[in-house]
């Protein structure tokens, strides 16, 4: 779908408190990002997320801020790389091979700490692909999609109004880290819509005395930069950087756990779409008798390794199902380090799994684990 | 309580519109809704659809593969959904433009002339309308009030496009009860 033509009525609509309102996921997107403070809006279009820039170009100079449709993605992330830097909130969007050509400007983003929002409706590839959801990123995603020591936070919305409450988050963090913080979601989650309530729009109350905002005669001049000539200087900066990545890493870690309480012969593990499907599937499976419970992460990166590893012990098998490859699986792999036995199943190529696929694919490695005793 | 349905036919009938009327119509009797398009290359010139899901727990899978009930205003539409169908499910024809009846014996089927309702009712551009109507009637899924809340929220100031649309909502309203009454 392109523009849709309802949507400035549905806004205007009054409903009854807190206004409640039907939105497409990518719309919802932007919104949240313009509730959130996000005055600076840069990037070039690419299906399935083109409704998000859209929405900005309108929204945008409604609020005083500014959209910017670049001439690249390389020329987008540079120019988060300014905005960010005046201690401007500011966002991109794209779809993946947007995100590969971003990569070098992000590593920049990180090694000069500068914060910022990054928006990856995810796309079937690799190469050009296809415009049908996917969540072939995650490895990329997840390891600090630049060159170099470099981490940032991945955030996995699965519903609508989710991914509305984690661009705020995402706004906060980057702030509260001088770290850029992406979001990712697949092509289904730009394009759904769903019921969705914002919070009271907030103002940034972060203090941004490193912000290049022009100099006062009261302090020295701001200078944002990644070249450090000096090795020993350079290791130095990479080890503070390393430092806030561990608080990160232990203070940011999002999960949700569905029917886990039990001693499950299985869970799954997904993200996104797919963990909403495997719902749909783990409701047939429970009754039928078995017991399947779902490991969702919020966060992808920091895995949520504290709730996962409540899970271990109890649980007889895991199943990371994905719209990839087998990426997501590596880490839980590493999780369980051995323990129990884990299984990969997925589509690839925008291929969307079904509820019944998920069915039999648990059905089988229960199987085969009652045959194993 | 799930409840799930399909709309499909050619891009330019509605489909779409018909989709999101519905989900507000469930959203404000109070249930959790998801409404998903078909989107990429295969809406070119050929098949749309939407499928909308209702529940009153948050909505699992926005995805269905064997829906509850299908609208369905082409020929095309009705060849690919009818299989996919629920036994017992509910399904809702166009027989203007579709030439057949189903073919399976284990679906509640309504079956009418949704463009020349739609004439009657002030346009042909509401067979939409009355196929939501049709479908609205049929299973109950949602209050009749909340729709027709929903439909004159869609069209806005354009009160006499709205009337038109409401007559004909209401005209598939009455003969898709009578179907399955």
């Amino acid at each position: 779908m392109g523009y849709d033509a309802n949507l400035p009525v549905d806004q205007a609509v009054p409903s009854p408190a807190p206004e409640r309102l039907l939105m497409k996921g990518a719309e919802a997107i932007a919104e949240a990002a313009i509730r959130a403070g996000c005055k600076n809006f840069f990037g070039y279009p690419i299906t399935p997320q083109n409704e998000i820039p859209e929405y900005m170009s309108a929204r945008l100079p409604e609020v005083g801020g500014t959209f910017v449709q670049a001439e690249s993605e390389v020329a987008s992330i540079n120019m988060l790389y300014g905005a960010g830097s005046a201690g401007v909130r500011c966002m991109t969007s794209s779809s993946s091979p947007g995100l590969s050509l971003m990569s070098e400007g992000f590593s920049y983003l990180i090694g000069s700490e500068v914060p910022t929002v990054v928006v990856n409706i995810m796309r079937g590839g690799p190469g050009l692909g296809n415009i049908a959801p996917s969540q072939g990123d995650y490895l990329q995603m997840t390891r600090g999609f630049g060159h170099g020591d470099q981490k940032a936070i991945v955030l996995a919305p699965a519903s609508v109004q989710e991914a509305v409450d984690l661009m705020s988050l995402a706004f906060d963090l980057s702030e509260k880290y001088r770290n850029p913080v992406v979001v990712i979601g697949d092509g289904l989650i730009g394009q759904m819509m769903e019921p969705v309530t914002f919070a009271p729009t907030v103002q940034s109350t972060t203090e941004k005395p490193w912000a290049t905002t022009g100099k006062p005669p009261t302090r020295k001049r701001n200078i944002i930069n990644s070249l450090y000539l000096d090795a020993e200087t350079l290791e130095k900066h990479v080890l503070h950087l390393f430092e806030k990545f561990g608080r990160m890493e232990a203070e940011e870690q999002r999960a949700e756990l569905y029917l886990t309480d039990d001693q499950p012969e299985i869970v799954i593990c997904a993200f996104g779409t797919t963990a909403r499907i495997a719902k749909s599937a783990i409701k047939v499976l429970r009754a039928q008798g078995i017991r399947v419970g779902l490991f969702r992460l919020i966060s992808a990166w920091p895995f949520p390794q504290q709730a996962f590893q409540t899970l271990v012990e109890p649980t007889s098998a895991f199943l990371s199902i994905e719209m990839s490859m087998g990426q997501l699986v590596q880490d839980i792999r590493t999780q369980v380090a051995g323990r129990k036995p884990v299984e990969f199943w997925g589509r690839t190529g925008g291929v969307v799994p079904t509820s019944e696929e998920m069915v039999a694919q648990v059905q089988k490695l229960h199987h085969k684990l009652v045959a194993q005793g | 309580m799930t409840d799930d349905v399909v709309m499909a036919g050619f891009g330019g009938q509605g489909l779409m519109a018909i989709g999101k009327i519905l989900a507000k119509a469930a959203m404000q009797d109070g249930r959790h809704v998801t409404w998903l398009p078909s989107y990429g290359p295969e809406m070119r010139g050929g098949t749309a659809n939407c499928v909308v899901v209702m529940d009153d727990e948050p909505v699992a899978s926005p995805v269905v593969q064997h829906a509850r009930a299908a609208i369905v205003m082409n020929k095309q539409s009705i060849d690919k959904f009818e299989p996919t169908l629920v036994p017992g499910g509910l399904l809702v024809v166009n027989s203007s433009l579709i030439d057949r009846h189903a073919d399976r014996t284990d679906l509640r089927v309504v079956e009418l002339p949704a463009n020349t309702l739609a004439e009657a009712a002030g346009s042909e551009k509401s067979a939409n309308m009355v196929m939501l109507g049709a479908y609205v009637g049929a299973s109950g899924v949602v209050s009749g009030a909340s729709v027709e809340h929903a439909i004159e929220l869609n069209f806005g100031g354009k009160k006499a496009v709205a009337e038109t649309a409401l007559a004909a909502y209401r005209r598939g309203f009455e003969l898709g009860r009578a179907a399955v009454a």
